[in-house]
């Protein structure tokens, strides 16, 4: 109980955050911005590998948790890299 | 591993994605606070990897392997005007992503083997508390069966976003009922989450939540039509976010509730921006029509006779002595792939001593920000790039406006004519300046429908045809005089 109040609590904080932190973004790097939290919502990553499954698991978990890391990956290497691509294109100059 | 230990190091990725968002709200530290980012990312990914133990690697190394390869060549090989499709893609993994994790942790804790999907509707039996004790359960199998709906909407909703972008589909229609039909559908989810919660080897329920979610997300989404697909991309990347954030609570996983929350937040903002730029109420977007009101507005009788067209190298003369020009870019820009051309007529202006600079509307485009990132494509500094609220006042000082591929972001009617439709949408005031130049194929209406008084108006000039062609035109004949 004690730990689910803690995360409840990080959860509230880091929206609040998230509403200081994004409306400091100017329009021009709006587009930068959803690739790049893309990325960052690729952590789900880490739960894919915590869930994937051990040895002994059935094959359905062994599977959910396959696509699970697939499609995260997909999300942290695609969104950082097409993210680095758009923003080099502002810095130049 | 020390657990305090992997949740100190949790802390320290999460603070790095702080740092780096943070970093984007400059141009100059944007690519800084990017690299922060991941690293955050590794770090994260990394302490994982080294805690859990017992796992068969198989499937999480064919998953990176795959996984990195479709991401790798998707971000190096889209092209800028395709963006919004990308975007939409990614909002769909991570959405799929959550759904997918909650699934195998349902499916682990609940010990279904494949055989249990043959007797698809006896419930498994479990003892009440297999994922916690009490109060602390319930909120586990109330986040994983909100995560399933969450995740499912998001995942096929942003496919079909993806599908109108791409325009592979090309139909507009909804659920009879709109939103009636899809609240019936939500209902239908939330009292299957209902059920799974009270008993949590309901497998059935499971099924209903996930099937149901999934064909909301399809009816959510398809009658929705493209000039409003930068509100809804906004609204999926915001759910993928929070089904990231619900996931952590599956887990318990900090990083994972921080990180889906900074998502959450993002896309909501976003959302709410494109939403009052375009003076609707999300409900509105979402199941709304454009207002039908007013009186029926005949475009012949705005028009009639009172259109004056032009030739590029007409147009050239004009800017040839013009002081200062604005360049009003749409989503017409994107398509005709004219955002070089534009850079390039720039250039030849600016060498002829005008000064130019760019009037961005907020939903100019099929996402936030999407003109700003083709125009920096094209190698445009990001300073000359302006927004709505600091261009309106300079249009009175310019002698001409270029309008390319934008239509209803210019329409006086939004601001003169009470009772239009799109009355009270703020708009770039084109009409103010001494010369408006409309680059445009044809006098055809914009999404909402209406003729544009603009293009009637007497220091108005159209421009027939596609937009690079007419723009690279002009180049050449202001190059030559």
């Amino acid at each position: 109980m004690e730990i689910l109040i803690l995360l409840l609590a990080l959860f509230v904080l880091a929206l609040f955050l998230g509403v200081e932190l994004i409306t400091k973004v100017p329009p021009t790097l709006h587009t930068p911005l959803m690739s790049g939290t893309n990325a960052i919502s690729g952590i789900t990553l880490v739960g894919a590998l915590l869930a994937a499954g051990t040895n002994g698991s059935p094959a359905l978990v062994n599977w959910l948790g396959f696509t699970a890391v697939t499609l995260a990956t997909i999300n942290v290497v695609g969104g950082y890299l097409v993210t680095n691509r758009m923003l080099a294109m502002f810095k130049r100059k | 591993m020390n657990p305090d230990l992997i949740n100190f190091i949790y802390l320290l990725s999460a603070t790095l994605f702080i740092l780096g968002i943070k970093g984007l709200t400059k141009p100059k530290t944007a690519v800084r606070g990017n690299m922060l980012s991941a690293l955050g990312m590794l770090v994260a990914v990394v302490v994982t990897l080294i805690t859990i133990n017992d796992v068969d690697f198989t499937y999480v190394i064919a998953g990176v392997i795959v996984g990195g390869i479709i991401g790798g060549v998707m971000a190096l090989k889209v092209q800028m005007t395709s963006m919004p499709q990308m975007v939409a893609l990614l909002n769909g993994f991570g959405g799929g992503a959550s759904l997918t994790i909650a699934l195998a942790e349902y499916a682990t804790r609940v010990g279904m083997a494949p055989s249990a999907l043959v007797n698809f509707f006896d419930p498994v039996v479990v003892s009440s508390n297999i994922f916690g004790e009490g109060l602390v359960g319930t909120i586990a199998i109330l986040s994983i069966g909100l995560t399933v709906l969450i995740g499912a909407v998001t995942l096929t909703g942003s496919l079909v976003a993806f599908g109108k972008l791409q325009e592979l589909i090309k139909k507009s229609r909804g659920l009879p009922g709109g939103p009636i039909g899809n609240g019936l559908i939500l209902a239908g989810a939330l009292f299957s989450v209902y059920l799974l919660a009270n008993d949590p080897g309901d497998v059935a329920a499971m099924a209903a939540i996930l099937s149901l979610a999934l064909l909301l997300g399809l009816f959510l989404v398809m009658p929705i039509g493209g000039a409003d697909m930068p509100v809804v991309i906004a609204l999926l990347n915001s759910y993928s976010g929070i089904a990231a954030a619900l996931a952590g609570f599956i887990l318990g996983n900090t990083v994972l509730i921080v990180a889906g929350s900074l998502v959450g937040t993002s896309g909501l903002i976003l959302t709410q921006i494109m939403c009052v730029a375009m003076n609707r109420s999300l409900a509105n977007v979402l199941f709304g029509k454009m207002a039908a009101g007013g009186e029926e507005i005949d475009a012949d009788e705005i028009y009639a006779g009172k259109v004056t067209s032009a030739q590029p190298d007409e147009v050239a003369l004009i800017l040839e002595t013009a002081r200062r020009v604005v360049i009003v870019p749409g989503f017409g820009m994107a398509m005709a792939q004219a955002q070089h051309a534009v850079r390039e007529l720039a250039d030849a202006m600016e060498k002829n001593g005008t000064e130019v600079e760019y009037g961005i509307h907020p939903v100019a485009g099929r996402m936030p920000g999407h003109m700003n990132v083709l125009l920096a494509e094209a190698e445009v500094p990001y300073d000359k790039l302006v927004e709505m609220d600091r261009i309106n006042p300079t249009f009175e000082d310019t002698d001409v406006v270029i309008v390319i591929g934008a239509n209803d972001v210019t329409n006086p009617m939004a601001r003169d004519s009470e009772g239009s439709p799109i009355y009270g949408m703020p708009i770039l005031n084109v009409d103010k300046a001494k010369n408006v130049v409309v680059i445009k194929r044809s006098l055809s209406p914009g999404f909402a429908g209406l003729p544009n008084p603009l293009f009637a108006m007497d220091h108005t000039i159209m421009v027939y045809g596609d937009g690079k062609k007419a723009v690279v035109e002009m180049t050449t004949a202001l190059n030559q005089a």
